[in-house]
C-alpha cells in the first residue's frame, strides 16, 4: 500500500520533469515569457499588455519601480523625494560598493526603493515603491532612511502614505546596520499613526524576512497581489527544519489572507480604483 | 575588557555552562512573579516574563530561554520563539506601560523560530507589531544581550531606550553561516564571516546600535556566574536610576532619535 503511493509520486515527478524540460525548450528569454508559478508561457507583448499578469494562473508578476507608478499614479505628478540618496558601506563589507555602482548603472536606481508625492486619481498622498531588481530590494541604509523621511514627511504634511513593498529582507552586507532599519521604519509609522494618518501597504512579489517584520506589516489596510510570495522566513529554510515538501501556496497571498494577515487580495487592473477610493473614504466627506 | 575575535567570543557564549536566564533570575532579583500566557493563542516556553523586585523596584521581566540540558530546551524550543511568544512580550510590555512599570528584556536567541506554524500565526507580524509598540511605550525599556542575539528574533525585544550587551555577547542580522552560505556560497567560511560581520560588543559600541558593554569574568561568564549577575545587576541599577527620571516625552524622543539616526548614506 505505502508503496504504490510512492510509486504515485515518483512517476507524476518524473512527468513534471518532462513537461519542464518540454517548455524550456529554445524559448528565447525577451519573446516569451514563462510563469514561474505554473509555468504557462506567454508572448512578451502579450505578456506586458496584460500589465505583466500570467493569463493561465493569474500570478502579479515583478515590476519595476517605474512601471509601477506608471500603472499606478495619475501622469506626471510625481515628485521625487531624496533622489541622490546613496549608500555608503557600514561594516566594510568587500565588494560592497561595486556591487551597488553596478547595479545602479544596470537598473537607473540609486538604490532598492522611490519615494515621493503623487496624485492617484486626483488624491494627493505620499507614495514609496521598491523595486526587486535591485538587490532583490533588500533593506539597508537607504531604504530605511528614504521610508522614514517618508513617514516624516506625511506627518508633518497630514497625508496618507501608500508603499508598494517587495525585498527579500534586511541587506545582509550591511551587518547590523540593516537590521536597525527595521526599527526605525516602524517608530516612523507608529508617529504616522498618532498623527491619526492613513497607512496602506500593498504587498508585492517577493515580500520576506525583515520587510514583512517591520513597516509592511504595520498599515492599517494591507492589500496583496494575487499569487505572491509574503513570509518571514525562506522556504528552503523551513523546509531543511521539517524535512518535508511545503505545499504550493504556502506563503501566497491567498495563504495570508486565509490565515487573516491582509485584508484584501486586488488585481493589479484595478489598484488605482481602490487606492483612491480607500483614501477617499478617509477624508470627511465620502462622496468626493 | 576582551579583545577576542568574534569567532572565539562565539564559543564562549555556546559553552555548556554560560550562565541563562533562569540562572541569573535568583541571583538579580529578590522576587519573580512569573505570568504566562498571549490570551490570544498559547504559552511560548521560549520567551518568559512576569514582574521582578529589582532593588526595590518593580519591574516587568521579559526574557528569551536557552535552557541549561536538553529537556530545558526541547521546552523553550533552543531559544526560538513563536509569534505568541512575541505576543506574550508586548502583552506584558503594555501591563507594564500601565502600571508605570519599566520594562527590561534580556535577548538571548538564535532568532525567530522558522517553521509552518511561525508562519500561519504571523511570525513577520508579531515581530513587526513589537517594533512599532515598544517604539511609543510610555515606560522605560532597558534591552540586555545575554548571549545571541539573532537578528529580527532578537530585535523584537531590543526597541528600547538603552541597549547594553555582555562582553562576549554578539549581535547580529543574520548567523555567520547563513552569511556564508549566501553571500559566499560556502557556508563552511562560518568563522571568517564572524570576524568579518562586526557582531562584537564593541563593534555595535561603534556602529551606535549598543549604548552600554557588561563586563565578564575572565573567559567568560560561566567561570563566575555570581559575578556576572553582581555586574549586570550594578549596570541594570545606574541605567534605571538614570532612564526613570526622564519624562515620558523625552524618553519617547530620544528613543525614537536612538533608531532613528542608525544608518549610513550619502546624498548630493
Amino acid at each position: 500500500m505505502l508503496e504504490d503511493l510512492f510509486k504515485v509520486v515518483k512517476f507524476r515527478a518524473e512527468n513534471d520533469t518532462r513537461a519542464e524540460k518540454k517548455n524550456k525548450v529554445n524559448i528565447p528569454r525577451d519573446l516569451l515569457f514563462q510563469c514561474p508559478r505554473c509555468g504557462n508561457a506567454m508572448f512578451m507583448d502579450d505578456f506586458v499588455g496584460a500589465a505583466k499578469v500570467c493569463s493561465n494562473c493569474g500570478y502579479h508578476s515583478r515590476l519595476t519601480a517605474k512601471e509601477r507608478l506608471d500603472m499606478t499614479i495619475d501622469k506626471g505628478t510625481f515628485v521625487e523625494y531624496d533622489a541622490s540618496m546613496t549608500s555608503k558601506n557600514p561594516i566594510d563589507f568587500e565588494g560592497y560598493e561595486q556591487k551597488i555602482a553596478q547595479l545602479q548603472e544596470k537598473t537607473g536606481l540609486r538604490d532598492a526603493i522611490l519615494t515621493g508625492e503623487c496624485n492617484i486619481r486626483n488624491k494627493h498622498c505620499v507614495i514609496a515603491v521598491m523595486d526587486s531588481h535591485f538587490m532583490m530590494a533588500s533593506m539597508g541604509s537607504v531604504v530605511g532612511e528614504k521610508l522614514a523621511r517618508a513617514f516624516e514627511r506625511a506627518t508633518e504634511k497630514r497625508l496618507p502614505i501608500i508603499v508598494f513593498s517587495a525585498s527579500g529582507g534586511a541587506r545582509m552586507q550591511e551587518g547590523i546596520v540593516s537590521l536597525m532599519q527595521m526599527a526605525k521604519t516602524s517608530a516612523a509609522v507608529a508617529r504616522h499613526s498618532d498623527a491619526g494618518l492613513l497607512y496602506i501597504t500593498v504587498l508585492t512579489d517577493p515580500t520576506t524576512g525583515g520587510v514583512t517584520a517591520s513597516f509592511a506589516s504595520l498599515g492599517d489596510i494591507i492589500i496583496a497581489e494575487p499569487k505572491v510570495l509574503i513570509g518571514f522566513a525562506g522556504r528552503r529554510v523551513i523546509e531543511d527544519t521539517i524535512r518535508q515538501r511545503l505545499p504550493d501556496d504556502f506563503q501566497s497571498a491567498e495563504f495570508l489572507l486565509e490565515h487573516g494577515f491582509v485584508d484584501m487580495i486586488v488585481e493589479r487592473k484595478n489598484i488605482r480604483r481602490t487606492l483612491s477610493r480607500l483614501i477617499r473614504l478617509h477624508t470627511k466627506e465620502a462622496n468626493r | 575588557m576582551s579583545t577576542l575575535p568574534a569567532s572565539e567570543r562565539i564559543e564562549i557564549i555556546h559553552h555548556k555552562d554560560r550562565p541563562t536566564i533562569y540562572d541569573y533570575i535568583p541571583m538579580l532579583f529578590d522576587e519573580f512573579c512569573e505570568m504566562h500566557g498571549d490570551r490570544l493563542y498559547g504559552d511560548d516556553h521560549a520567551i518568559i516574563g512576569g514582574i521582578a523586585n529589582f532593588r526595590g523596584i518593580p519591574i516587568t521581566v521579559i526574557a528569551q530561554v536557552k535552557g541549561r540540558n536538553l529537556e530545558e530546551n526541547k521546552r523553550a524550543n533552543f531559544a526560538m520563539p513563536h509569534p505568541e511568544g512575541y505576543r506574550k512580550a508586548l502583552r506584558l510590555a503594555k501591563q507594564a506601560e500601565k502600571f508605570k512599570r519599566p520594562v527590561v528584556c534580556f535577548i538571548d536567541t538564535p532568532g525567530a523560530f522558522c517553521g509552518v506554524a511561525a508562519e500561519e500565526r504571523g511570525q513577520g507580524e508579531a515581530i513587526a507589531r513589537n517594533l512599532l509598540e515598544f517604539s511609543r511605550l510610555k515606560t522605560p525599556i532597558i534591552s540586555i544581550v545575554l548571549g545571541e542575539g539573532g537578528s529580527g528574533g532578537a530585535l523584537a525585544l531590543g526597541v528600547c531606550d538603552e541597549l547594553a550587551m555582555l562582553e562576549n555577547a554578539v549581535y547580529s542580522v543574520i548567523s555567520p553561516r547563513g552569511f556564508a552560505s549566501i553571500l559566499w556560497k560556502d557556508a563552511s567560511r562560518e568563522k571568517e564571516a564572524a570576524d568579518r560581520l562586526r557582531i562584537t560588543a564593541e563593534d555595535l559600541l561603534e556602529l551606535g546600535v549598543s549604548d552600554a558593554t557588561i563586563e565578564e569574568p575572565a573567559g567568560g561568564a560561566h567561570n563566575n556566574p555570581q559575578q556576572t549577575a553582581e555586574n549586570i545587576s550594578e549596570y541594570l541599577y545606574g541605567a534605571l536610576q538614570k532612564i526613570m527620571k526622564k519624562e515620558v516625552a523625552i524618553l519617547l524622543d530620544s528613543r525614537y532619535n536612538k533608531f532613528r539616526k542608525i544608518g549610513q548614506f550619502e546624498e548630493a
